[in-house]
């Protein structure tokens, strides 16, 4: 299972290194959706709420240009068809494709949260840094589990490019109401400590998800 | 998929007692709201619509939960009648959604003064739940290939079925807490609402069983009908077409297993 996993991510990021189709797209739309952002609100800096609001929108958004392409090329160049004549556990496609999802997810917020701070935000993050990056990953696993897992419905669809975003964003509503209630007390200008019931709601929900993806993925891949 | 047998009762046998004891239930139901229940102290008339609302939000929810669990019993027997069943459930259980969050927006205008308000956690729950089972009809009908249609929409089925509770949890906790709980406001409530609240609740979720029997019924039937027809066509074109083997058309109801279930009725009434 290890192995198998560990040769389909670096199937995944030699793929992704060679052609550069997600990331760069999903850092370049986050950095345009601040700059607009920074329009459509009429303000030169924000904090607290509005910022987590901002970011976690923004971060949301690109992950979702980027689970839109997860499986796209196994689809049109028969990748599953030769994932499933491997005489291999179907889950491990899962964990694959979910650890590629969060690595892009996790270059994207190095793109992401230092142009956020350059552009936007108010308060400096030099402080609240860690206590940033540990909400964020957590947010990020529920992404990526359930950004899989959506992607696996959606891509043999006749409509997959609208019905991946239409699928996800409703799933990942709990993850956006408690990420950015995490985040916000770190991106306030006294800055606090986000309350330990929102981690514990995202752990619980990436676990949970976890779960779900697993025990039903296998039926997205028999055919 | 092939060997599933033919309905052992005749189709829709049962449903006129389910329509008599629903209408019998409902009309129990809103005589009880209109004529027994007291007014209530704070909203007076207003509050009549809880014995609507709620009822409705609980069956939707119950619809939604019963959905994944015939999504599961799907997946575990690949009997596409489980399919069928959740995909009528998640159908009703929308419609009854949909009328959730009208009542519920009616109820918010008149204690509140709008017809939105955020800080009801269990509407704003209602909304996220409604949008995301928006999305299975499209997600099923974009999907051609039968087998595959019933599979992922299981799939769906289930994960959002999951999805339901955690998503009420997570509102919950963002929700400042205003509102009484509806789940958990029977038990103090007066013993002349709670009956009359029970008795809408029974009602309701008649109604709800008779809507999705009719659905199922209807869906069988025409499956049946569909399966009699091409098997006419076939015995009299079999001469000059050469065995027609007629496909099975695709069509926007999710389709049964028709040539394999199908073939015993048949005969009876044709040749």
């Amino acid at each position: 299972m290890r192995r198998t996993v560990g040769a389909l991510l670096r199937k995944e990021l030699l793929i992704e290194l060679r052609s550069w189709q997600s990331v760069p797209g999903m850092s370049l739309f986050a950095v345009t959706t601040f700059v607009v952002f920074h329009f459509a609100l009429n303000r030169s800096s924000v904090d607290g709420d509005l910022a987590a609001g901002i970011l976690w929108v923004t971060l949301l958004l690109a992950a979702i240009l980027g689970v839109n392409r997860l499986f796209v090329a196994d689809a049109e160049e028969g990748g599953f068809d030769g994932f499933l004549l491997a005489p291999v556990d179907r889950g491990a496609l899962l964990l694959a494709k979910a650890l590629a999802l969060l690595t892009y997810l996790v270059a994207l917020e190095l793109v992401a949260v230092p142009a956020f701070a350059l552009l936007l935000l108010a308060p400096s993050l030099t402080s609240t840094l860690p206590s940033l990056t540990g909400v964020l990953a957590l947010g990020d696993v529920g992404v990526a589990v359930i950004g899989t897992l959506v992607a696996a419905l959606a891509v043999r669809t006749r409509a997959r490019d609208l019905l991946g975003p239409l699928l996800a964003l409703p799933l990942l509503v709990p993850i956006v109401i408690a990420g950015a209630r995490a985040s916000s007390p770190l991106l306030a200008l006294p800055a606090g400590q986000p309350a330990a019931r929102w981690l514990a709601t995202l752990g619980l929900y990436d676990l949970l998800f976890g779960l779900i993806a697993y025990a039903l993925f296998d039926f997205l891949l028999e055919d | 998929m092939n060997s599933s047998s033919p309905p052992p009762r005749p189709l829709g046998s049962g449903l006129r007692a389910l329509s008599l004891a629903t209408a019998g239930a409902m009309a129990l139901a809103l005589g009880l709201v209109f004529f027994y229940a007291p007014l209530d102290a704070e909203q007076g008339f207003l509050q009549k619509i809880f014995y609507l609302h709620v009822p409705l939000a609980i069956v939707a929810l119950c619809g939604f939960v019963l959905a994944a669990l015939m999504a599961i019993m799907h997946l575990r027997s690949r009997d596409p009648r489980w399919d069928m069943r959740s995909y009528v459930a998640i159908h009703m259980s929308l419609i009854f959604a949909v009328a959730t969050l009208i009542t519920g927006s009616i109820w918010a205008r008149g204690s509140w003064g709008h017809w939105w308000v955020w800080s009801e956690p269990t509407l704003v729950s209602f909304l996220i739940v409604f949008l995301l089972y928006a999305t299975y009809q499209p997600l099923r009908f974009a999907i051609e290939d039968p087998e595959r249609q019933a599979r992922y929409a299981s799939v769906f089925a289930i994960t959002a079925g999951a999805f339901v509770p955690m998503n009420f949890i997570a509102v919950r906790l963002a929700s400042a807490y205003l509102h009484p709980r509806v789940l958990g406001s029977t038990s103090n409530l007066p013993p002349q609402m709670a009956f009359t609240f029970v008795v809408s609740l029974i009602g309701v979720a008649l109604l709800y069983a008779t809507l999705c029997s009719c659905e199922l019924t209807a869906k069988r039937t025409r499956a049946q009908l569909r399966a009699a027809r091409r098997m006419a066509e076939a015995r009299t074109g079999a001469g000059e077409a050469g065995g027609a083997q007629a496909r099975r058309p695709r069509s926007a109801v999710p389709s049964l297993p028709a040539a394999g279930t199908l073939a015993a009725p048949a005969p009876r009434g044709g040749a």
